[in-house]
């Protein structure tokens, strides 16, 4: 009995160890601002108004492109496990819950567009919007787990990868204006990174949709 | 700011981080995987909180939508899915 107690006093005594060697590095780090200052020199040629959205799709804009292109790849791999079985809930009866959605929904698409477009200069972005469409796609998902909308395969896959097609588009768009690959154009810098956070939302709401179903619709067989 | 405010807002902070600690302590160490699920997604809100504090918005915004709300919902769904693996392996399969 007092072996696990033991190595459970070991185990506590290294991580309390490592915590305090963190913060000790934490206290011993030089002052200095990080990339603030290039950021906020920069931001005049970014298209937009506010320095996250700036980095996030002008200045790091190949690393967002990875994220979706993870996001792509994660219901790729959730696909290729099989086909979807029925999310583990019942249909609930009754009005209520139907009558909420009819309202939340169109809620919901009206929040998700206004934090995609109000993005581009304050507080927001494509991640966040997409993520209450996902959740709006959830909920409707939950609302009526054994009546799912069909949809046409080539146009589900294609909407999925469209932000990853737009963002492409646009960078090798750059590239072959002589703004390197994921550049922009100074005067067209605002209108691209809007169009591609705004399909980068889309493809992520329905990406988040597809992966809470997990595993190829019904009815959406490619095997004969 | 007050010196009164800046007292207030500490002690904030510092429920903020008992708290925070406390539920992952909780969560990690439990044994209802429900319990600890609805445990993450509390985690998730208060840790946006902490970003809220930390003045970095866009951050907070994330992580409650996807890190709290988005992943919740997936934990949640795997876990009914798996409860109705273990329970189609004693009685049977059912569809």
């Amino acid at each position: 009995m007092s072996r696990p107690r033991l190595s459970h006093v070991l185990t506590s005594l290294l991580a309390g160890a490592l915590g305090v060697a963190l913060v000790l590095i934490l206290l011993e780090l030089p002052a200095h601002s990080g990339l603030a200052e290039p950021v906020t020199e920069a931001m005049d040629r970014s298209g937009v108004g506010h320095e996250v959205t700036a980095v996030l799709l002008n200045f790091r804009g190949y690393d967002t492109f990875l994220e979706l292109a993870v996001l792509l790849l994660a219901v790729w791999v959730a696909w290729s496990l099989g086909r979807q079985d029925p999310v583990p809930a019942r249909s609930v009866r009754g009005p209520v819950l139907r009558g909420t959605l009819r309202h939340l929904v169109p809620v919901a698409v009206l929040t998700g567009g206004y934090l995609v477009w109000v993005g581009a200069s304050t507080t927001g972005g494509a991640f966040q919007g997409g993520a209450v469409l996902g959740a709006a796609g959830v909920m409707l998902v939950l609302a009526r787990p054994r009546s799912l909308p069909r949809v046409p395969r080539l146009g589900l896959r294609f909407v999925v990868a469209l932000g990853v097609l737009v963002f492409l588009a646009s960078g090798v768009g750059g590239l072959l204006g002589g703004h390197g690959f994921m550049g922009y154009h100074p005067d067209w810098a605002y209108a691209l990174i809007v169009a591609v956070e705004l399909a980068a939302a889309v493809s992520i709401g329905l990406g988040l949709v597809l992966l809470f179903l997990g595993g190829r619709v019904q009815g959406d067989d490619d095997d004969h | 700011m007050s010196p009164w405010q800046a007292g207030l807002l500490l002690a904030f902070d510092l429920t903020l981080v008992l708290t925070l600690l406390g539920v992952a302590w909780q969560l990690l160490r439990g044994v209802n995987l429900f319990r600890s699920v609805v445990l993450f997604i509390a985690f998730g809100l208060l840790l946006s909180l902490a970003w809220v504090r930390l003045q970095a918005p866009d951050v907070a915004l994330a992580e409650a939508a996807i890190g709290a709300g988005v992943t919740g919902a997936l934990l949640l769904v795997a876990l009914g899915r798996l409860r109705r693996m273990a329970s189609g392996r004693h009685g049977g399969e059912g569809s």
